[in-house]
């Protein structure tokens, strides 16, 4: 049986020297070198929790209560004892766990359905885009909370209620990039061959579109990262005693006057984590940019 | 331009009637029976019958849904099951506090946001385009709900100059009230002087970089006449319709600000809603939430028109 050749060289062979072009474009970026090195540094924080020789994140000493910085506990205590640098490594688990797995969630749902409205086109498209325009009318965070209301507070709830509120995006830029994708003349040439749909989506549509949605992924993990600290500083994201950063600054601003660092360092965690995911996916659009080539 | 708002209102029906089935949908995700919360304590069986009954929830979903949104439509939104107020009551109460914080958050953010986008156009590739970068993706990175609690440490608490919380009607002093809403609405701005600034950025130098700049130049313009009149102008087109679609963000952002500087405000509804199980409350917010956006961005698209004079011909 003879096996008809590609119209076009498939997006596949050309991705070694496309990779390489774009390291080196993403290399001499120096901003999205410095996000790189913030979001690798809490990850890493983030999966040595448990070897790091530190109290457990609920541990309580009675006898150190709201106690300032110091050598044995270099961020201070909270209003029960625990150590605040502690609670800060293990709350890194659950802002970083809350930004991947709910961006997860909104670009398993949200890309399928946009490359099928893309695709499709019709009835399909009509009926994706409306459902579309009417999640994104409500704000993102209005809906996490909502969502977050009705299925009962939690971390796994937050982590749905992101995931949901940000499938819109994901589902509006599938279908755009699908849509562009269409019109190219090797797409047209592999549709004339007789290539099957699912062929055309993986082998020509899917790698055309990774790279938008892999720059809107890193920045909504920022997004994301904002919106679980948001929702657990509400109380409606991760339950007391379990540490994450948006509890604690919920707790924190009880205690302004008396014990600032509690206030102090989880804020200043989120806002180093989410800069370093912005400062990625900026240097990641930049290296990206075909139009730069 | 009638023809086109006209067409526009058409196109958000459909949405509008999702939107409404959405907010319907999401009692429905309630677990267990919504009459036993109601309900509370009292487990009277004939209370549960007569609620049951006064709820209409014996009816078919579909019958439940098209009565809701019947009454909804005539600007029943159900009662507060905590405060035992009309839902609209209660948000036509709280909604001039968040638009005030609203308001006064969005002109920091233009009087923050546009000269300095602006300016690291115009000084492109210099360190003061570098500075306004990282500030600006600082503004973006920032929660909003840590900055309010910091500020509060040092203006409030440590400096003394600005009142941490409460909240002092317009109408009843109009300065007290502006002093109140300063630190909230100089958090809430923060984000939305940041997209500002980026968008301003953009705008400007792609305007910068056209023909006619180019041509003023050469005419011999002032710098300031350039960059004010022919530029900025040009610009504004974008700038004006960001500035209407940030309404989602504003109120996103007023849930926490007012919640850090206890406001009673339209955020801090919900907030009360949600921890109380008021869930007719949080239904109708969401819903006159997602009604208010699309409202928002019919007039993004009829300003976009307005001030882009090619638009206005197609």
């Amino acid at each position: 049986m003879s096996t008809i050749p590609d119209p076009v060289a498939a997006p596949s062979e050309v991705l070694p020297r496309r990779q390489s072009r774009v390291w080196r474009k993403f290399r001499k970026n120096k901003a999205a070198l410095l996000g790189g090195i913030l979001v690798a540094f809490f990850v890493i924080v983030a999966l040595l929790a448990p070897i790091v020789p530190i109290p457990g994140p609920t541990e309580t000493d009675w006898g150190a209560v709201r106690k300032a910085p110091s050598v044995a506990h270099p961020f201070g205590t909270d209003e029960i004892g625990r150590d605040v640098l502690s609670r800060m490594i293990w709350g890194a688990r659950a802002s970083l766990l809350a930004g991947v797995v709910s961006v997860g969630i909104a670009v398993c749902i949200g890309v399928p359905l946009g490359v099928l409205s893309g695709y499709l086109r019709g009835w399909t498209d009509a009926s994706v885009s409306r459902v579309t325009e009417a999640l994104l009318a409500a704000p993102f965070l209005i809906l996490a909370i909502a969502l977050a209301a009705f299925l009962g507070p939690s971390l796994t709830n937050a982590m749905i209620a992101i995931g949901l509120s940000a499938v819109p995006i994901f589902i509006r830029l599938a279908r755009g990039q699908t849509m562009a994708v269409m019109t190219e003349d090797y797409v047209e040439s592999a549709r004339a061959i007789g290539l099957t749909h699912i062929a055309l989506i993986t082998r020509y549509i899917l790698p055309n579109i990774v790279p938008p949605i892999l720059v809107q992924g890193t920045l909504t993990i920022a997004t994301a990262i904002i919106a679980e600290a948001s929702l657990s500083f509400l109380g409606l994201g991760q339950q007391p005693p379990a540490p994450s950063w948006g509890s604690m600054l919920n707790v924190a601003k009880n205690f302004l006057e008396q014990a600032p660092w509690m206030a102090l360092y989880p804020g200043a965690a989120i806002f180093l984590v989410v800069l370093g995911f912005n400062l990625l996916g900026d240097g990641l659009r930049d290296a990206l940019d075909p139009r730069d080539h | 331009m009638l023809a086109f708002i006209g067409r526009r209102l058409l196109i958000a029906i459909p949405t509008i009637i999702l939107i409404s089935v959405f907010v319907f949908t999401l009692q429905k995700l309630l677990p267990g029976d919504p009459v036993l919360v109601m309900a509370g304590e009292e487990r009277d069986p004939e209370v549960l019958a007569y609620l049951r009954e006064q709820y209409r929830l014996n009816d078919p979903i579909i019958v439940q849904y098209f009565t809701w949104i019947g009454n909804a439509l005539r600007g029943d939104l159900g009662i507060s099951l905590r405060t035992q107020q009309p839902v609209l009551e209660l948000i036509r109460q709280k909604l001039p506090v968040t638009i005030q914080l609203a308001t006064m958050a969005l002109i920091i953010a233009i009087v923050i946001g546009v000269p300095a986008g602006v300016l690291s156009a115009y000084k492109k590739g210099t360190w003061i385009d570098w500075v306004a970068n990282i500030v600006a993706l600082s503004g973006l990175s920032v929660p909003n709900f840590w900055l309010g609690i910091m500020m509060i440490l040092l203006i409030s608490v440590q400096l003394g100059w600005l009142p941490a919380s409460g909240y002092q009607p317009f109408s009843d002093d109009p300065l007290g009230s502006i002093r109140t809403m300063l630190m909230p609405a100089f958090v809430l701005g923060t984000g939305i002087a940041a997209t500002l600034m980026r968008h301003t950025r953009s705008a400007m130098l792609s305007v910068l970089s056209s023909d006619y700049i180019r041509t003023a130049r050469a005419k011999g313009l002032a710098e300031r006449v350039v960059l004010v009149k022919h530029a900025l102008r040009n610009a504004m087109v974008p700038i004006v319709t960001v500035t209407t679609l940030v309404f989602g963000e504003l109120l996103a952002g007023a849930v926490l600000t007012e919640q850090i500087f206890t406001i009673p405000g339209f955020g801090k509804l919900v907030v009360d809603a949600v921890f109380n199980r008021d869930y007719a409350v949080v239904q109708g917010i969401v819903l006159c939430t997602g009604v208010a956006f699309i409202f928002m961005n019919i007039l993004a698209d009829v300003a976009y028109r307005i001030l882009n004079p090619r638009m206005r011909d197609e």
